[in-house]
Parts: structure tokens; C-alpha cells; sequence
């Protein structure tokens, strides 16, 4: 009996284990390719999964494996199996800052020939920055995405195309209401400080991870976070707050400026009072950090990579390109709310639908300033958060020697 | 069974030792019953910490694979002569230090109510132990929404600013992150107080009583002696696992505004900036503070498992 017993429990194991390898598709029959890509909650990911698997008419089958929302935490998850060189992982939908990190480490492979080319056709200057690296090119790009600066139509003017910081922090003050920034010890804080340094105008870090920008760059971005965070302007919770803290803040009514990404707009119709919120909303370009230079907006994003364990190479730069094809970016744009990176797209009448504001978008997205593209972006990132926060007591004065220390001690593998 | 061994061992050579074939095969028994558990221990615990040993004394970076090499204890040298280190360490201790003795007081004061319940003992147990039964993660949100400005009530308390928002600076972080342990961690040791308190026999207390002790006096002079096993047992387990603090700043702050623990530094170097050698190093260290405490316990406050037990 108890013999009987242990057979079958090791006969379902065997089964078990064959169906595994069953599934990896080693010989004959359709392969399987996993795409591990955050879980799109508007279903964009889900039908250009099921397009893409209708076009490949049996040569390859998509399934798509939901990663968390929080981009470090996709990551995280992303790293352990590719470090443990995990063949499942087939298909990866990269955050545009892991490109580096990861082809610096060997996790996915390189672009070459004909698919490179298709990669990068008709693509914006923006997100084809995301996806080269040390000459290569290491992901095809899909979809985009950026800041503009949010005002309430209602009660202040329009900023124009020209507004600095400074200009908007006073109009705040006087009005008595604050601007919506993420402030939290995160990845948005590096988003917001790489976009006020490089509106200084230089480029924060090199690839080697060398600090490129000049002291004065980093002391401007350290000045403007300082006064707004120590003035009426800073809205309550600055220091905790992420993107949907600050949506949250800007509905209530106690600001009349934000900068947050696209998603913010459906979600302003959803307001009931007043019921007409969302007509009450304006939208300009990212703020400039000095008068003299054009502010360079952040930029996010997903691009499509290939693992470098798979099994099934061939398809899969194939899959990669169907996913990101702007058939399938025009759908993340209408259900998703994620903006194209192919030229194209921002034509797509259902696209200009979805985003009343797609020009400014897209002359955003083409003049944006990227973080910075280093393998070592991980411990770059978490030195600026750390040098920049608590928002209140950034000192333009000693900012520089603290950022400087904490990114020498980070390329060098140590403890900050 | 030992005297005759001693004894065996005193007049050997000559008469074989006195182990009954029975006894030897008892003992073989026993060896083989333990043989699994011991083994799955030492792969489960003993194999991850031997590794990470091993880890630590390399320089390896997951993002830079080519470069590992030994490098001996450099990573150490590193961790211990950071600043990082030590702030984060005098973090943890103070978060540990501050949340403990709270615990300890509440914990002590609740465990009376359990042991003298007079009526509804089980729904007054059951109630005291709900936070200890919620989730960690699930706990430090409910306190970080509590507090924070947009979502939470804390702000519409009367003596409590309305934009109060203790989570963006140091002070703030700290209580709310204290006040979420001992919520959450109270019950546990009141429980192990109770237990402590159904050691001590009415019988004394009725005869110091009788003597005319206050109860003051006989909850000083009594309880509190008798209970000092499980008082120690009780702190050595909190102060081990506070040392150890992760879940909650990890929710509340990431270890932003001067919050960090030393958990939270391993995560950084080792999750996120994936440093197998340099994080192995914290986490060895970690280890070794763990210990130290330990052996504070054990040997300086002579806790040990025999004493909860009432044998000595």
C-alpha cells in the first residue's frame, strides 16, 4: 500500500518534471516564449501578446509573465533569474534604464543585421538612446513616456513653453497652493533631479559612471529642490510622495502645478467635484532649470529585449519586433495610456484621441534628457536619492562633495 | 549511566567497558532518528551560512562577473570603516533599545490583565494577540497610511497638526516606526510573560500577604524574581528579532530621513546593487551582532532554556 503509494507520488514528479521540459519546447512542435513585462493593467500588453501569437501562426506562442509594478522591483525579480542564467526567461520588457546594466553583465543579446535595423526604424531620438549601449544596440524600443507640467487652467496662466522652475514656485506662492512633485527616496527622485541637472544643460554621469555634470548644474537642481521644498509651494508629504500621492494631491485642489506622467489625465475625468476637472487642466513642457536653456524632460519607458539564455533565439528577436510593431504601440497608447516611440504613431487618429496633448508629448519624448546609461545605474540612482533627500535640508553649498563622494565610493564597490 | 561509564573508564583496561549490546544499539537508534534532522539543518542553515562566508571574502558583483576574484577580508575592512555602517547600526540600536522596553512594560502590564481575566479570559486573549497575527507588511502599511498626510486620520486628531507628516523627517520616522513594532510585537511577549506568571505560586503570594506586603511590594519582591527566566527568554527573542528589522522600514521609509537598519543596508548592496561580496560581508556582520547578543543573554544575564523551564 504505502509502496503503491510513494510509485505514484514519484510517477506524478516524472510527469510533472517532463511537462517542464515539455514546455520549454526543446524539439518539434510550437516553442514557448516567456515575456516578463510589468502587469499592464489596461490589457495593452495582453492583446499585443494575443496579435502577435495570431501573426505567428504557430512558429512561436507568447506567454506573458506579469512582473510587479514598481520598476525595482521588476527588476530585482528579473535580475535573480538572469543571474542564475534561467533559460525561461525568453523575452524581457526592459525599464529604459537597465539596458546598460544589463548588456554590460551579459543578460541579453545583442541586436545585429537585419533585426537591428528593423529595430530601430523610424524610431524618436529619445527612446533609441534607451536601447544603446558601448556601440550596440540591445533592445528594440516599444513604448515611451515622459513628464509635462500640469496646471490648473482655472487659476493660473499658462506657463509657456519657457517657464522655469523659479517662475512657477512664485506663481504657487502667490496663489497660496503648491506644486506636485514625487519627493519620495525612490526612482522618481532620480527622475526629478536628472531632469533639473540636465536642464542645466550637462549630462549627469558618464557610462563609466564618471560624474560629467559641472558643479554649477548640480548646485542649481540642489537650489531649486531646496525652495520649493522649504517654501509654501512644497505641497504636505513631499518627502513621501510617488506619482499617485501626487495625482492624488493635485485632485484634491491644493496645488496648481504637477509634474507627473500621462496617466494622470484619464484619470482627472474620473473627478467628481468639481465634475469638471478635467477640462480644468492644462498641460506645457517640463519646466526649464535655468532661464537660458530648454528644459530637457524626463524619460521612462519600455523596450523590448531578447534573454540571453533562450533557447529559441531565432523567434524570439522575431517576437520582439511583433511586440513593439506600432500596431501594438498605437494599442498601449489607447489602453494603456503608455506613449509610441515610433514617429509614426503620434499620427494614429485613435492616438491623438488618447492624448489631446500628443505634440507637446512627443517633442518631450524627442528632446528628453535620459538617466544616465551606466551598468552600474542601480548604485548611481541610489546615491542621488540619498544625496537629495530629506528635500528640506539639500544644501547647494555642500551637495556637490556629498554626491561626488557617494558616487566615487559606488563605482568602487563600496558601502554609502 | 554516566557513573558507570566514569566508572568503566576508571578501572579500564582490563574489564570491557559495561555498554549493553541493547544500549549500543539504542544509541545507534537515536543517532540514525536524529540523522535527518541534523542533516536537513545543516543543509538548510549550515550550507547558506558557510557560503556566505565564502562570498564575503570575494569581490564579486553580479554586473560584473569577470572581475571576481579573493580579495580576503577587504569587504569587511570596507563595511567597518564606513560611516554608513555605524550610523545604521546605532539606528537599529536605538529602534531595538527604545522598542524593546516599551514592549517589555506594555507586554508585562497586559499579561497581568490575561492572568488575573476573571471573566471572558479567552475573548480578552484573543484580542490582545490580533496584532500579533496580522502580517508584518500588512501592519506597516496600515501605519504609514495612518500618517501620512493625504489618506491618513492621525492628521485629524485634536493636539496633532493637520500637514503633519511624520514620515518625511527623522523623528517622526522613528516613533512611527517603534510605535508600529510594539503594536505589533507586544502580544508576543506578553504571551511569554504569561507563561512566566502561571510559574509563580499563589501560595507565596498569599503568605507574603499574610505578612502584611502591599502589592507593590509583593510584585517587586515575588513576581518579579520568579519571573526573571521568562523575562529574560522574552527579551532575548524580541532584541534578536528588533536587531534583525526589515518589514516595517522597508514599507514606512526605505530607510529614508536617517532611518536605515543595518537589514535594509544588506538589502541595498546585496538586492539592489546586487554586491554578493560587499552584502555578504554586512549580512556576516549582521550575523555576528546577532550573536553577540546572544551571548550577552546567555552568559552575562544567564538566560538559558533550563531556567524557563523552572530546573535551576
Amino acid at each position: 500500500m504505502r509502496v503503491g503509494r510513494v510509485v505514484v507520488f514519484g510517477a506524478l514528479l516524472a510527469a510533472t518534471a517532463l511537462a517542464g521540459c515539455g514546455s520549454g519546447g526543446g524539439g518539434g512542435g510550437t516553442p514557448t516564449l516567456n515575456w516578463y513585462v510589468f502587469k499592464e493593467p489596461g490589457g495593452a500588453y495582453d492583446q499585443a501578446v494575443a496579435n502577435c501569437n495570431k501573426q505567428a501562426g504557430g512558429r512561436y506562442k507568447i506567454v506573458y509573465q506579469a512582473l510587479p509594478t514598481d520598476a525595482n522591483q521588476q527588476r530585482e525579480l528579473l535580475v535573480r533569474r538572469l543571474a542564475a542564467k534561467d533559460s525561461s526567461v525568453d523575452l524581457v520588457g526592459a525599464d529604459v534604464i537597465w539596458t546598460a546594466e544589463f548588456a554590460q553583465a551579459g543578460w541579453i543579446k545583442p541586436w545585429t543585421g537585419a533585426n537591428r535595423a528593423a529595430a530601430v526604424k523610424d524610431r524618436l531620438v529619445g527612446p533609441l538612446k534607451t536601447v544603446q549601449y558601448r556601440g550596440g544596440v540591445w533592445a528594440a524600443p516599444f513604448t515611451s513616456n515622459t513628464q509635462l507640467l500640469w496646471y490648473r487652467k482655472d487659476l493660473v496662466p499658462n506657463p509657456g513653453e519657457n517657464a522655469t522652475w523659479d517662475q512657477i514656485i512664485d506663481t504657487a506662492i502667490k496663489k497660496g497652493k503648491s506644486i506636485e512633485v514625487q519627493g519620495n527616496q525612490y526612482e522618481g527622485l532620480t527622475v526629478w533631479i536628472n531632469a533639473l541637472v540636465e536642464g542645466a544643460g550637462t549630462p549627469m554621469v558618464s557610462q563609466t559612471g564618471k560624474v560629467t555634470a559641472s558643479d554649477k548644474a548640480i548646485e542649481d537642481a540642489a537650489r531649486i529642490v531646496r525652495r520649493l521644498a522649504t517654501t509654501k509651494a512644497a505641497p504636505a508629504g513631499l518627502g513621501t510622495n510617488k506619482e499617485d500621492e501626487a495625482r492624488l494631491g493635485f485632485e484634491s485642489g491644493r496645488s496648481v502645478y504637477q509634474l507627473n506622467y500621462t496617466f494622470i489625465y484619464p484619470s482627472a475625468a474620473e473627478v467628481t467635484t468639481p465634475k469638471d476637472f478635467q477640462k480644468r487642466i492644462g498641460w506645457a513642457r517640463y519646466p526649464r532649470t535655468v532661464a537660458d536653456k530648454p528644459s530637457r524632460p524626463p524619460l521612462g519607458g519600455i523596450n523590448v529585449a531578447v534573454g540571453n539564455y533562450t533557447k529559441h533565439e531565432d523567434v524570439a528577436f522575431r517576437a520582439a519586433l511583433c511586440l513593439s510593431q506600432p500596431k501594438n504601440q498605437a494599442i498601449a497608447s489607447e489602453k494603456g495610456g503608455l506613449p509610441p516611440t515610433s514617429e509614426a504613431v503620434y499620427n494614429d487618429a485613435k492616438v491623438k484621441k488618447a492624448f489631446p496633448f500628443a505634440d507637446e508629448l512627443r517633442r518631450s519624448i524627442e528632446e528628453a534628457g535620459p538617466r544616465p546609461v551606466t551598468p552600474a545605474y542601480s548604485d548611481i540612482s541610489l546615491a542621488i536619492q540619498k544625496t537629495f533627500h530629506p528635500e528640506s535640508e539639500v544644501q547647494p553649498s555642500d551637495v556637490v562633495s556629498k554626491l561626488q563622494d557617494r558616487l566615487d565610493k559606488a563605482a568602487e564597490g563600496k558601502i554609502f | 549511566m554516566e557513573a558507570a561509564t566514569t566508572e568503566a573508564t576508571r578501572v579500564a583496561p582490563a574489564p570491557p567497558p559495561k555498554v549493553t549490546e541493547r544500549a549500543r544499539e539504542e544509541r545507534k537508534l537515536a543517532w540514525m532518528l536524529c540523522a535527518p534532522a541534523v542533516i536537513t539543518m545543516l543543509l538548510v542553515t549550515g550550507f547558506p551560512i558557510a557560503y556566505a562566508v565564502y562570498l564575503s571574502l570575494q569581490k564579486y558583483d553580479l554586473r560584473f562577473p569577470d572581475q571576481k576574484e579573493f580579495v580576503g577580508l577587504s569587504n569587511y575592512v570596507d563595511a567597518l570603516g564606513s560611516s554608513t555602517w555605524w550610523g545604521d547600526v546605532w539606528n537599529t540600536s536605538l529602534i531595538t533599545i527604545v522598542s524593546v522596553s516599551l514592549e517589555l512594560a506594555l507586554g508585562m502590564a497586559i499579561a497581568l490583565v490575561m492572568h488575573r481575566a476573571i471573566f471572558g479570559r479567552g475573548p480578552v486573549r484573543a484580542a490582545i494577540l490580533i496584532p500579533y497575527g496580522i502580517v508584518t507588511v500588512v501592519a506597516a502599511f496600515a501605519w504609514r497610511y495612518a500618517f501620512d498626510p493625504a489618506s491618513g486620520f492621525v492628521q485629524g486628531l485634536p493636539l496633532i497638526s493637520d500637514t503633519a507628516a511624520p514620515l518625511t523627517e527623522r523623528g517622526g520616522s522613528l516613533i512611527v516606526i517603534i510605535l508600529t513594532e510594539v503594536w505589533k510585537t507586544t502580544p508576543f511577549i506578553a504571551l511569554l510573560l504569561l507563561a512566566g506568571l502561571a510559574l509563580v505560586p499563589d501560595e507565596l503570594h498569599e503568605a507574603a500577604k499574610v505578612d502584611g506586603a502591599n502589592a507593590m511590594q509583593r510584585f517587586f519582591r515575588i513576581t518579579l524574581p520568579l519571573m526573571r527566566p521568562a523575562i529574560l527568554v522574552a527579551l532575548l527573542f524580541r532584541t534578536l528579532d528588533a536587531f534583525r528589522l526589515f518589514d516595517t522600514v522597508f514599507i514606512q521609509t526605505q530607510g529614508a530621513n536617517g532611518t536605515e537598519t543595518v537589514s535594509i543596508l544588506s538589502y541595498n548592496v546585496l538586492i539592489n546593487r546586487v554586491n554578493l561580496g560587499l552584502g555578504s560581508a554586512v549580512s556576516v556582520l549582521i550575523f555576528i551582532c546577532v550573536l553577540l547578543i546572544a551571548f550577552f543573554f546567555v552568559k552575562v544575564l544567564g538566560t538559558s532554556t533550563a531556567q524557563q523551564r523552572g530546573e535551576v
